[in-house]
């Protein structure tokens, strides 16, 4: 089987690592070989975060590289355009529609790009999702990104059960119930 | 516990020393290598610690290797400059129990202040050097590196990478070894480098060294595969993954040990192949042995010595395929800032106030030199802030310094700057030093030092009172102010630069992102009252934006309630919200 390459990108402290966590347990308990590559210490201090998850046969290059993405996962919507060019011609991008102005932008030094859904459509299958808005609804606005991996789950070879499965056994115990519900609600979202 | 799990290369080097029956660990935290001990301390069988700076950690493994069991330290490559004292000596007096020190290198400056090749300071040290490519070897090699250490009387270097360290791959667990603690016998000769012993053990050191070259031929954690023999390629380390992705059908020679250098089995591997690359980040420390030996051999004429490589930069390089990458324009950057409610946010508005330069040291508060603060002039490595004032002002006079002051962390303070601090007193410096003293080691990921009470595995314990630490070293006026009492903090700064003598503001208030912060409450502009004069957002903090519409506003959901914003406000148009 050819390695499938998935890539979540979003600010730090969106839970960019807890969702490669739960895509990684997925993957290896399916029985793939999995890599993931992550980028620690800058992330607190609200800068870009990237991880790759890649799955297959057998991996090698634990990064996913320009062109190669089959998944874009963005929890923010300057990073979806930073990273769009790593998005292979026809993959499939899932796409919070969430703003968060960088240093920059905040100082007036640079403006927020302002036709970002156009620009990543260029080829490529655009899901969008208000994450935050559905979390709201559920009453708990942390679980967006689970809402956002419920989406892409759409577009992915597991089953549901398979996801609940592995979310049950990866976040926090007293959160299983509410990120299982979140996750559905993506699941369920066209 | 045995099957296979996913693990970060980090964690997969903590399960090594876990297996291979280490005793004792000890490290000063740096990325990429600070979940090496933040691993290990999972493992009650192994006494972990963090130590105030690399030198002393080394020197603590050290310490229990010579009294007989197996010990690690672990730090990030500048970190090993920090340790080289005891580093080139460890080569000469050699091991009892196995001694492995686990080095990460930071191709791509991911965060680090330089791109130095471990490699290179482990060649001058003449200590050998293991480089794994993936979690499962990042494990084994640990094993086999103490088996190394004590069988050659060496203490043994693990070269990693941040993409090694912080990427995962599947690890299969072993069940740990029962390994017996080797006697200790005084042995004067081997552990006491006066010169007279020193020499010998120099001998020891080029016989060991002659030995591995030729030993390593046969390690097995160098491997040969022949395929397609037009393209002959030596590797080691991750980027041997990027060689199987874009030379899938390259005969390759897998670098296990990467100093010494296999010298016969790189011949014989040469003399089989057409064109032979070499493929290694950074320096070209196996190249420029290679072609010293007349082998042909092609390298950093095609490669880069800066940065990560990738398997399109091998498809470009070698197989000219021509790779064309478009990423969408005017992006603008995403740095990283301080938090909002960094009380390091509050001294530099101060110092901004006061129109004073810092010099700077390593840490979260390194991000006072970007806009919109512009604070930090410079920033050199771990403690020179302080040293470095004194150095300014010693060329330039005690007027001059009235225009600077240094700043450094609670953290940085206990690694390097306590020396630095001395000097100034005992070589009559006036200038200010301010010590920013968050209760934490902060940028690593908030881990605990020898100020904060508690060790790494989590046992209270004796803190180190900075101020009294101040006042013994002799400066003459030492003041503790909350961080973010800005009035206070602005009087006692201009007093004290003011002064011919010397002074140290330590300007307390804990890390935002620890538990035990105080701050509750957030903050909201009430815009029926608010002027739009911009003041409260000079501080650069991320959760105050202006809206299209010309709003100000606070974004509740980051805004941690410092109040640094309030107290720039002259309208009172920042409230707390219920």
């Amino acid at each position: 089987m050819e390695t499938k390459n998935i890539m979540i990108v979003g600010v730090g402290g969106q839970g960019t690592l807890l969702t490669s966590r739960i895509l990684g347990t997925l993957m290896t308990e399916a029985g793939y070989d999995v890599k993931l590559s992550e980028v620690h210490g800058m992330a607190q201090r609200g800068g870009s975060v990237v991880t790759f998850v890649r799955y297959g046969d057998k991996v090698y290059e634990p990064i996913v590289e320009e062109g190669q993405a089959d998944v874009l996962i963005a929890f923010e919507k300057l990073e979806a355009l930073r990273y769009i060019h790593y998005l292979k011609e026809g993959g499939a991008i899932v796409i919070n529609d969430q703003q968060i102005a960088p240093m920059p932008v905040v100082i007036g030094a640079a403006k927020y790009p302002k036709n970002i859904l156009e620009e990543i459509s260029n080829n490529h299958r655009v899901y969008k999702v208000d994450a935050l808005e559905e979390a709201k609804k559920l009453g708990n606005s942390k679980v967006f990104n689970v809402i956002v991996l419920g989406v892409a789950a759409q577009h992915m070879e597991f089953s549901k059960e398979e996801w609940l499965s592995v979310i049950e056994k990866t976040v926090p115990a007293k959160t299983v119930d509410i990120n299982k519900k979140a996750f559905e609600l993506g699941y369920s979202l066209i | 516990m045995t099957g296979k799990i996913l693990m970060l290369g980090n964690e997969a080097f903590a399960r090594g020393a876990y297996e291979a029956g280490c005793k004792v660990s000890a490290a000063y935290p740096g990325t990429p290598s600070t979940e090496i001990s933040e691993s290990i301390v999972k493992y009650t069988e192994i006494y972990s610690e963090w130590s105030p700076n690399e030198k002393v950690a080394l020197e603590v493994a050290i310490g229990a290797s010579i009294v007989g069991v197996r010990a690690l330290a672990s730090m990030k490559h500048v970190g090993l400059n920090v340790a080289a004292d005891p580093l080139f000596t460890a080569s000469y007096i050699g091991v009892n129990g196995g001694l492995v020190i686990i080095v990460a290198d930071d191709p791509g400056l991911y965060s680090s202040q330089n791109e130095q090749d471990t490699r290179a300071v482990a060649r001058a040290a003449k200590i050998p050097v293991l480089e794994p490519s993936d979690s499962s070897e990042a494990k084994e090699f640990v094993k086999f590196a103490y088996e190394l250490s004590e069988k050659y009387d060496t203490p043994v270097i693990i070269r990693s990478t941040t993409r090694l360290s912080h990427s995962q791959g599947l690890v299969e667990l072993n069940d740990r070894l029962d390994i017996e603690d080797k006697p200790y016998e005084r042995n004067v000769s081997k552990n006491v480098m006066m010169p007279g012993n020193a020499k010998g053990r120099h001998i020891v050191v080029e016989n060991r060294e002659l030995a591995l070259i030729k030993d390593s031929c046969e390690f097995p954690i160098n491997t040969i595969e022949y395929n397609d023999k037009k393209i002959g390629v030596i590797t080691s380390g991750i980027p041997y993954q990027y060689v199987k992705e874009a030379l899938p059908e390259a005969s390759v020679l897998k670098l296990g040990i990467v100093n010494p250098l296999p010298r016969g089995l790189i011949e014989e591997f040469a003399s089989k192949v057409d064109t032979l690359y070499v493929i290694e980040e950074l320096d070209p420390i196996i190249e420029e042995q290679v072609k010293s030996w007349g082998i042909k051999v092609i390298g950093k004429e095609i490669f880069t010595v800066q940065g990560e490589y990738s398997a399109n930069m091998l498809r470009r390089a070698i197989k000219g395929e021509d790779i064309a990458v478009h990423a969408a324009e005017g992006v603008p950057n995403r740095p990283p800032i301080l938090c909002p409610g960094c009380p390091h946010r509050s001294v530099y508005t101060v110092l901004k106030k006061l129109k004073l330069r810092a010099a700077g040291d390593i840490g979260c508060y390194t991000l006072g030199a970007v806009a919109p603060l512009s604070v930090v002039d410079t920033t050199i490595c771990m403690g020179a802030s302080i040293s470095s004032l004194h150095g300014m002002e010693k060329a330039k006079g005690k007027e001059y310094i009235k225009d600077w002051v240094a700043v450094i962390g609670d953290s940085t303070f206990l690694h390097t700057g306590v020396n630095s601090l001395i000097n100034m007193v005992y070589n009559k410096s006036t200038g200010t030093v301010l010590i920013l003293d968050n209760s934490t080691t902060g940028m690593t990921g908030h881990q605990d030092h020898a100020a904060t009470g508690k060790t790494l595995m989590g046992e209270e314990t004796r803190s180190v009172d900075l101020e009294k630490l101040c006042k013994a070293i002799g400066v003459p006026n030492v003041y503790v102010i909350n961080a973010f009492d800005t009035k206070k903090l602005e009087k006692t700064i201009k007093e004290a630069v003011a002064l011919d003598e010397i002074a140290v503001i330590i300007a307390q208030a804990p890390c935002v992102l620890l538990k035990k912060s105080p701050i509750t409450n957030r903050y909201f502009i009430d815009q029926a009252k608010c002027k739009k004069c911009g003041l409260c957002m000079k501080p650069g903090c991320p959760a105050i934006t202006k809206k299209e519409n010309g709003d100000i506003v606070i974004n509740e959901t980051i805004c941690n309630g410092c109040g640094l914003c309030v107290d720039l406000c002259k309208f009172d148009a920042i409230k707390k919200t219920e």
